[in-house]
């Protein structure tokens, strides 16, 4: 008789289950149908509206008239609470249109208006301008209307990159998929076949239990790899989702996604041990997955929280996903760079595995 | 010749917590034999069964299986013997074929879906869902699939439980069809007739106990002998016969 085979095992259980995933309808439809919707939706709603943000440099003076009028300009929008290093690093990515500092001269004319302009946002960047240039031929040509102009200005322009919505939401997309495919996925899998007697079936043959949880394990990843290579790939096409590294970014957010969806999947494997039937998966699994959905930025940026909820948002996996993939997709982050992110879900890995182990049922 | 024993159960004892379901069975099961536990519901049939299939672990006593203790060697039990659950789905989604390539990848057995849906008459059937067979075609797939690893014994939990009576003797031919290839059957069954048509050997359970072993013919001149009567004069057919006989032997596929 030939050697018993666990790996033979275990790959035949994985190409089962993941023949079973793709004709099951829910998983495509949460795996990619929504993602895919949600971006659609949000990437033509985001970035619209007309103020154009601007930084106001820490030497600029503010007691000037030109600093006044500026003020009262309803388009612009003012950003004074911002460091230096920040200003800049928004103004590379468009996050704010431009930076301006006034300065007070000695000489004619008495103000001078730097402005900073970036490549990132050359379409708000072109608003200011003309705003600009309006305002200051009425400031230059009020009261008295000698030759001598109250200011001049002096443009230049950074160079930087867009960050777009797309680059906000598609990571934060990315991350709800694997969280909805990860935790309902697993839950639903494993309690259905520990109560269709499928799982005792296979126990009645030589296989091992852990080829029964690795097969699982691969063939959900497939799929969620391949979710993801089209989210990603469909925004990149599509929306113009920022991949800074190109394929060396792909890879690296496949490989946050093989992360993300190791810890995801304990809490699906947590679920199908604690829920006694089919119908208590969904209200267990919405439990786990809304507050992260809501609270881990997949939206919108969790600074916009009060703070008592963004040391809520702080503490779930999902944050730390989400956060990991914008550096790496956007900054051009390697994994390296992330450890802080990593560490964090490691730690989650710890625990859930842990609780995971305990409350696991086979039969 | 003298019968070898391939299954060997002595004082096996198995509780779930306080209550004991199998209080103290011995029996032994013949190679090449059909055999039947018989029972009321609850007497620790299903139990017994899954024990000696290395499913459930057993309290105390002994059991031997083609001469492997299910102690030590669950591991090689396992792939010498072939086992059908009362009840028990497949996995989900997938047709006949790729189901008997996922239990050829877990029995790690190289066989074609063709050649062992073909031992079942399922052929026509290689791209259906398990859920759209009818109760017999479902007997004859999990059948199919305690065959792929060649065993030396099978078990049967109830298999013709809920079947017409076409698609039972149907399923009864196939079953003699198996033990004529040399493989030991083990069944149970809560149908009598039945069991004196199909085992060689039965062994009547109740209560977690043995309360009889021995040949279906040999329980019955037993019984005749003690003086027992039925009630009813006995005919030459029974109602079954007339409702083969009306409804033809052929068995319906849906």
């Amino acid at each position: 008789m030939n050697q018993y085979s666990n790996t033979r095992a275990t790959l035949a259980i994985a190409v089962a289950s993941f023949r079973s995933i793709i004709r099951s309808p829910s998983a495509v439809v949460f795996s990619l149908a929504f993602p895919l919707i949600f971006i659609v939706v949000f990437a033509n709603i985001g970035g619209s509206g007309v103020t154009v943000d601007v930084g106001v440099a820490k030497t600029c003076d503010t007691v000037g008239p030109v600093y006044q009028v500026l003020k009262n300009i309803k388009v612009i929008h003012l950003i004074t609470k911002e460091s230096s290093k920040e200003m800049a690093s928004n103004l590379s990515k468009g996050n704010i249109d431009a930076i301006i500092n006034i300065q007070k001269n000695n000489a004619q004319p008495p103000y001078t208006l730097h402005v900073q302009y970036t490549d990132a946002s050359q379409q708000k960047g072109g608003v200011l301008k003309s705003v600009l240039n309006s305002v200051f031929y009425q400031l230059n040509s009020q009261g008295n209307t000698t030759v001598q102009p109250v200011a001049n200005i002096q443009e230049t322009t950074v160079k930087g990159r867009e960050y777009k919505y797309i680059d906000f939401i598609l990571p934060g997309m990315l991350g709800f998929s694997l969280l909805s495919s990860g935790v309902f996925g697993t839950a639903f899998v494993f309690l259905s076949l520990r109560l269709t007697l499928v799982i005792k079936r296979f126990f009645a043959t030589p296989v091992k239990r852990y080829s029964i949880v690795l097969g699982e394990a691969i063939a959900r990843l497939v799929f969620s790899w391949i979710g993801a290579l089209f989210i990603i790939l469909v925004g990149h096409y599509f929306f113009g989702f920022t991949l800074v590294h190109g394929i060396t970014t792909v890879a690296n957010m496949l490989v946050l996604s093989a992360i993300g969806l190791i810890i995801f999947m304990g809490f699906g494997f947590i679920i199908s041990g604690i829920a006694k039937n089919e119908s208590t998966v969904p209200p267990l699994s919405n439990i786990i997955t809304m507050p992260q959905f809501l609270l881990s930025g997949t939206f919108f940026a969790t600074t916009a929280f009060p703070q008592w909820l963004q040391s809520l948002s702080n503490i779930l996996p999902l944050t730390y996903l989400n956060k990991a993939m914008r550096e790496v997709a956007f900054e051009g982050a390697g994994l390296g760079d992330v450890t802080h992110e990593l560490l964090i879900l490691g730690i989650w890995f710890i625990i859930i595995y842990a609780v995971a182990v305990k409350t696991f049922k086979w039969e | 010749m003298v019968k070898q024993p391939i299954i060997t159960v002595k004082n096996l004892v198995k509780n779930y917590g306080d209550f004991a379901a199998v209080k103290g069975i011995s029996f032994e099961v013949y190679e090449g034999e059909i055999f039947g536990l018989l029972g009321p519901n609850g007497a620790g049939k299903t139990t017994t069964l899954e024990v000696i299939e290395t499913l459930r672990d057993k309290t105390s006593g002994e059991v031997t299986v083609d001469g492997l203790s299910i102690d030590n060697d669950a591991d090689k039990i396992k792939q010498r013997i072939g086992v059908q659950l009362q009840a028990a789905g497949y996995y989900p989604n997938l047709n006949l074929s790729e189901l008997i390539t996922l239990f050829c990848g877990l029995y790690g057995i190289d066989k074609t879906p063709t050649e062992m849906l073909e031992k079942v008459a399922l052929t026509d059937k290689a791209k259906a869902k398990y859920k759209d067979l009818s109760g017999g075609q479902k007997q004859r797939f999990s059948i199919a699939t305690t065959l792929i690893n060649n065993p030396k014994i099978i078990f049967l939990d109830e298999p013709t439980t809920g079947l017409d009576p076409q698609a039972r003797r149907n399923l009864w031919d196939l079953i003699r069809e198996i033990r004529d290839s040399g493989t030991t059957v083990v069944i149970t069954t809560h149908y009598m007739d039945e069991a004196e048509e199909l085992c060689d050997r039965v062994a009547f359970v109740d209560g977690g106990h043995i309360v009889g072993i021995n040949t279906p013919n040999h329980f019955i001149d037993e019984l005749v002998a003690s003086g027992f009567e039925r009630k009813k004069e006995v005919k030459l057919a029974n109602l079954e016969d007339v409702f083969i006989n009306l409804t033809g032997k052929e068995w319906r596929e849906s």
